[in-house]
């Protein structure tokens, strides 16, 4: 008997005190003190977590809270009012503007850096290279054995990311419709929708037959970068820092961050210490391309 | 004195009679509350989309302009899962509850059910996971498929989590089957197999049924593991060893992503009813075949 009051009484004040920490966070920061939660893309998690324990190095006072999703979940959250700061590894969508509308909430644009989406396979795939043509037929089912790109006699399994993935959405817009909106090519409905980047990369070190696609940040060397090009003409590209800084690599993006409104106190100082030399040696330090300055 | 013991003693019992009477209805009134939130929020995604597409649509394509929401792979592919899982699971479970009532020794017995009780205690995710890095090469490898992240290893996986349930509760229906029953058959000049196979097993078929059942209510809930070894490919499955995608790991996929208001987020919840229907029956089922008995 004692026990069970004691566990109710436990879950009581265990209730109150996260309804006391959400009005906590739910609170207007100033100054160099507070807190921030940013929320969204999973490709960005390891940067703004770098980010964060810098930013909290440098301003002991301030606690900044990062968690990934993918880019979707952290847009809802910004409108459902969450988080402070969207991380997101795409642009937000008109239906996605016309809601924040709808709530009163102005989201501003910020780009923090730019990443190379590489396609990988597994290291004894004898596919080196294929053009983006080659790359879409992949990913929407056309074509489905290795032999065809003049690979090994294996059936070919495709690795995507879950629907709420900014690097999902990209990849569907810029490869499989290559850019065009009047495409609607779909993912081949055979496609793997994998949790994370991570899953991506270890299916992909274990099975011979798989392809997928990630930020280079994940880029390590149990995966084969496929080098890309525009048609088979062209030069074949592979996502190095160069080439995505030059615009060479195909298939490369803006990071972004959205704050509500023009952002103020810690969240500013927060994403001017991103925009930062130091935060943009940061960005290089964990693999991704700072943004040109 | 003796007066104000008595009505003290009255009112004692009638707060206690209260309380406890309380407490059952809201146990209710939190699942009427639940089925009243899943039906406002489900049933508002068939203004965009008839019952008869979103049951039987063959696409899964949330996020798409214009978006189908056809949720007939992910049933099956619930199905496969749970259909593999009972099959492995329910042979297994019951020949481990006989053994443990009825033929082991009484440490073997201790030993046992605290093993298969610890079994019950492993979180999904760790199951998952484990799965992921040990189960799934290894299917790939045996079977010689393109990828081993399919509806057989989630059903593998699944297996393990319905047995605790499957074992203790079909051992206490065993245990509760009256020792004459099998001392008479015995008696009668049965064999030990024979008691056990046609006698003690025929008498707690009920319970077992019920125990079956729980189990695979537990296989059809389940996420976590699902999510990370069955591959999510929103595809009609046409073996078990292909990728499905659950109607669980479709909610808990796309969930976070979905601004509340969309369709997307209504169509997860009309997921979450027909998930709701669907472990409804199952339980039914399971308390039917355990009130047959008393009946």
């Amino acid at each position: 008997m004692f026990k069970r009051i004691v566990l109710v009484v436990g879950c009581v004040l265990l209730a109150a005190s996260s309804g006391f920490a959400k009005e906590k966070f739910g609170s207007v920061v100033n100054g160099t003190s507070g807190s921030i939660q940013i929320k969204g893309s999973d490709t960005m998690v390891n940067l703004v977590q770098a980010w964060a324990e810098a930013f909290m190095t440098k301003n002991s006072e301030a606690f900044v809270a990062v968690t990934g999703g993918g880019s979707g979940t952290g847009i809802a959250a910004l409108l459902n009012g969450t988080c402070d700061i969207a991380e997101t590894s795409r642009k937000v969508t008109q239906k996605e503007i016309d809601l924040a509308n709808q709530k009163g909430i102005k989201p501003v644009e910020f780009t923090v850096a730019l990443d190379g989406l590489a396609v990988v396979v597994h290291p004894e795939n004898l596919v080196g290279k294929l053009t983006i043509n080659e790359l879409a037929d992949i990913f929407t089912g056309e074509i489905k054995n290795w032999k065809e790109l003049g690979g090994k006699d294996l059936p070919i399994v495709i690795l995507s990311r879950e629907v709420n993935s900014g690097t999902h959405v990209y990849f569907k817009e810029h490869v499989l419709r290559q850019g065009d909106v009047k495409h609607s090519e779909e993912f081949s409905d055979s496609a793997l929708l994998m949790s994370s980047s991570q899953a991506i990369a270890d299916e992909i070190s274990q099975n011979q037959n798989a392809i997928g696609y990630y930020g280079m940040g994940y880029i390590s060397p149990s995966q084969k970068i496929v080098a890309l090009a525009q048609d088979k003409n062209s030069p074949y590209y592979e996502p190095t820092l160069e080439n995505v800084l030059s615009g060479k690599y195909y298939i490369s993006r803006p990071l972004l961050m959205y704050t509500k409104g023009q952002p103020q106190g810690l969240i500013k100082e927060f994403i001017d210490f991103a925009l930062s030399p130091a935060g943009q040696q940061i960005v290089r330090d964990v693999d991704f391309v700072p943004i040109q300055k | 004195m003796l007066r104000r013991q008595i009505t003290l003693k009255a009112i004692k019992e009638f707060i206690i009679e209260k309380a406890i009477y309380l407490s059952g209805l809201t146990s209710i009134i939190i699942v009427l509350l639940i089925f009243i939130f899943l039906a406002k929020e489900g049933f508002a995604i068939f203004k965009t989309a008839s019952i008869k597409e979103f049951l039987f649509g063959e696409k899964w394509y949330p996020i798409s302009t214009p978006p189908k929401f056809g949720i007939l792979p992910l049933i099956l592919g619930s199905f496969y899962v749970t259909i593999g899982a009972a099959l492995i699971s329910v042979p297994i479970g019951i020949a481990s509850a006989v053994y443990i009532a009825e033929v082991a020794p009484p440490r073997t017995k201790e030993i046992l059910k605290s093993g298969i009780e610890l079994l019950a205690a492993i979180p999904s995710v760790v199951l998952g996971f484990i799965g992921m890095m040990t189960l799934v090469p290894f299917v790939k490898k045996v079977f010689h498929i393109p990828t081993g992240l399919t509806a057989f290893s989630g059903a593998v996986m699944l297996a393990f989590m319905a047995m605790p349930t499957i074992v203790s509760i079909a051992e206490d229906a065993l245990n509760a089957v009256p020792r004459k029953y099998k001392e008479a058959a015995l008696a009668l000049g049965a064999t030990r197999w024979q008691a056990i196979w046609r006698v003690v097993l025929r008498a707690a078929s009920s319970g077992i049924m019920a125990a079956v059942m729980l189990g695979i209510g537990r296989v059809v809930g389940e996420t976590m593991a699902v999510m990370m070894i069955t591959g999510n490919a929103a595809k009609i499955p046409h073996s078990i060893f292909e990728p499905v995608r659950t109607l669980t790991a479709t909610i808990a996929a796309e969930m976070g992503e979905t601004v509340q208001g969309s369709d997307h987020y209504y169509a997860l919840f009309a997921i979450g009813i027909v998930l709701f229907f669907i472990t409804f029956i199952i339980n039914l089922i399971a308390d039917f075949a355990l009130h047959r008995r008393k009946t």
